[in-house]
């Protein structure tokens, strides 16, 4: 019998199984933040229980921590109760925590592919949605709420129905590798399936298009599989996958053994049945900007706003949602994407705040100045990243550029912490979210990639960075 | 968890698509490290304007659904982040049955685990559940709404079913199978991380 990629690490997982109910999955890695995971281990000391895998599991804090000078007291003092009950809980119950003086804090979704934790072939869970980003791995993982953050902890399983199998296809080749990125394939990709368009389904985003690209950008698109409704995205593993967790901290000791076995493994066989299918062709995609207020309302860089009859096609819902959309922008239809001004500046996010993405971003950015109009900042997406660009010396192209230069966390793509957008505000942002108020209450969000982002700060509105010199 | 009961409500009508979790309790709201008091932040960027003061024209606003438990919703209803805090303030608000065309994933299970009944019905159903006025009844046990003179059936996982109408903590049934567990892990490569 053939299987997906998906169906062979699903069935080396399960515990238990019986017929019409759903499965025991047993979970390799289990990542916990300071957020969703408080109420789950108030839950473990009223029911008198232990942390099954200490072994197994890792926390980190990134989505309260202030991204200005640590060594000062926090101002926020609900954040930093949420902060101290994590170390708290870390304490009493074992588990690992990177904490906010640890050189390895950073988001989470970026600290368990940095550090060798993240793994082929293996279930990862985290409560959080973007977990699915270390499906670039080969991984099933997956993003989940605080009742199965507390089963997890207690059991190192989870209940779960089979997701269905949903193959995405790239083909072709992008025309310009560097201005057209990872971000705007699958800005491309959810544009095309919609927000709900993966619902039930793993993605597994196959063809040269996705073999082409480096592990941080594959990473770029698992992490949006979440907002194509999917449940978890993935993608088979390479030479690539194997030479990245190669001596890293937590690289397993036995590597060379494992990475016979992935190899021989951990593919969609040739004549796999995929439940639904998707192809895109690269070659045609141009840099993409959002102007909505979820992330399939995206438009081609050369493109103008749709009038919401013209995004809608007939459908009711969606030429609502447009015009309920375009009211909370403040944009009006046919207007063109690079006369649209920005004020704000984010590069950031589990998304699209790995190396490369800052690298990339300060190649546009070197000996130009930040527009006067314009707030910009960047937030690596952790604490190791940041002191490997320091190490470039890109925080010197940035700061001369006048970005602000930051501490690692997940700050403005979901403003947990003191980096918010003003009402009104309008943001180039390198997450993930451009859901209302996602950055700020009345703040509005255009999701770019990062060369885009880092070109719009100095033009003070968006460009088609291919022709960026 | 308490057993799901059987419910008499009228619905509250929130012809809304794509309704994410952002919406449903924003990220000011996250700090908390318990799981009650969160009903009154539910939809609070739509229901209070920017001086706290409550939006009239805002459906949850209407003292007429006050004491409604029944939510009925457009497609793809709480999609986008994994946040449970977003089941937690509507379950606090008083809603116990959410019903939609669609759910994203990750809340439909969050769903279950608060005794809160996600149901999935067509979008013609919606629009009538949508139209109605007055109370309507809802037996989980037999699966049927009764909206006047009217029957609607709804389909559900008999597993999910079966948990919501006993209660049953999902923890505790999962360590029953504990031998199941252990014999996996003794037979299993594990990688582990230290």
């Amino acid at each position: 019998m053939t299987e997906t990629l998906f169906e062979k690490i699903w069935n080396s997982h399960v515990v238990v199984e019986r017929e019409n109910e759903p499965s025991l999955i047993y979970i390799d890695r289990h990542l916990v933040h300071e957020v969703t995971s408080p109420q789950a281990f108030d839950g473990l000391r009223l029911n008198n229980r232990n942390v099954r895998r200490p072994d197994l599991t890792i926390a980190t804090i990134d989505h309260n921590v202030p991204t200005t000078d640590r060594s000062l007291p926090m101002i926020d003092e609900t954040s930093s109760t949420q902060i101290k009950t994590l170390e708290k809980n870390c304490k009493d119950f074992g588990i690992k925590l990177f904490g906010i003086n640890d050189p390895n804090q950073g988001i989470v979704h970026v600290i368990g592919p940095q550090l060798g934790i993240t793994l082929p072939g293996s279930t990862i869970v985290c409560g959080d949605s973007h977990t699915s980003t270390q499906g670039a791995f080969g991984a099933f993982a997956f993003g989940i709420g605080t009742s199965e953050v507390e089963h997890t902890l207690a059991t190192q399983t989870l209940w779960l129905e089979k997701p269905k199998t949903f193959e995405i296809l790239a083909t072709g080749k992008r025309r310009n590798a560097f201005a057209v990125t990872s971000k705007d394939i699958i800005l491309s990709i959810i544009k095309k399936i919609g927000t709900d368009g993966g619902t039930g389904h793993v993605l597994e985003y196959r063809g040269d298009a996705i073999s082409d690209l480096s592990m941080e950008q594959r990473m770029t698109i698992c992490n949006m599989s979440i907002e194509a409704g999917s449940r978890a995205g993935l993608i088979a593993p390479d030479s690539k996958t194997f030479d990245y967790i190669n001596n890293r901290e937590y690289t397993p000791k036995n590597f060379d053994e494992l990475v016979d076995s992935w190899k021989d493994n951990l593919m969609s066989d040739s004549n796999a049945k995929f439940d639904k299918s998707f192809t895109i062709d690269v070659e045609k995609i141009e840099p993409q900007v959002s102007w909505g207020t979820n992330p399939a309302m995206v438009s081609d860089v050369t493109g103008t706003i749709p009038s919401p009859e013209e995004f809608g096609q007939n459908n009711e819902i969606q030429i609502e949602s447009a015009k309920k959309a375009l009211a909370y922008m403040n944009l009006e239809p046919a207007t063109p994407i690079v006369e649209i001004p920005i004020d704000r500046v984010f590069i950031g996010s589990c998304t699209n705040a790995r190396l490369e993405d800052l690298t990339d971003a300060a190649e546009i950015i070197k000996g130009k100045t930040v527009n006067s109009d314009v707030n910009a900042m960047v937030v690596p997406g952790s604490q190791m990243v940041k002191y490997e660009a320091e190490k470039l010396g890109l925080d010197k192209i940035f700061k001369d550029a006048n970005f602000e230069w930051r501490e690692s966390g997940c700050s403005m793509c979901l403003g947990m912490n003191p980096d918010i957008l003003k009402p009104g505000e309008r943001c180039a942002s390198t997450s993930n979210r451009n859901f209302e108020g996602r950055q700020g209450s009345g703040g509005r969000t255009h999701l770019v990639s990062p060369v885009m982002a880092a070109a719009s700060a100095i033009a003070g509105h968006f460009v088609d960075v291919r022709e960026w010199s | 968890m308490k057993p799901f009961p059987k419910i008499t409500s009228i619905i509250t009508p929130f012809d809304k698509a794509n309704v994410d979790t952002d919406q449903i309790i924003p990220k000011q709201f996250l700090k908390l490290i318990t799981k009650s008091g969160f009903g009154k932040f539910l939809f609070y960027d739509w229901r209070f304007d920017q001086n706290g003061n409550p939006k009239n024209d805002f459906i949850l606003n209407d003292s007429l659904y006050q004491n409604s438990q029944i939510l009925v919703t457009n497609e793809n209803f709480g999609c986008g982040s994994s946040r449970e805090h977003a089941v937690w303030a509507l379950k606090d608000f008083g809603f116990n049955v959410i019903i939609s065309p669609s759910f994203a994933d990750i809340f439909y299970s969050n769903c279950f685990k608060n005794g809160v009944l996600p149901i999935i019905l067509d979008i013609q159903e919606i629009h009538k559940l949508l139209q109605f006025k007055g109370e309507v009844e809802l037996d989980l046990n037999s699966q049927k709404i009764i909206i006047g003179d009217q029957s609607i059936d709804f389909d559900i996982d008999s597993h999910r079913k079966t948990r919501l109408l006993e209660g049953v903590d999902d923890i505790d049934l999962t360590l029953k199978e504990d031998e199941k567990i252990e014999k996996f892990e003794n037979n299993s490569f594990i990688v582990t991380i230290f």
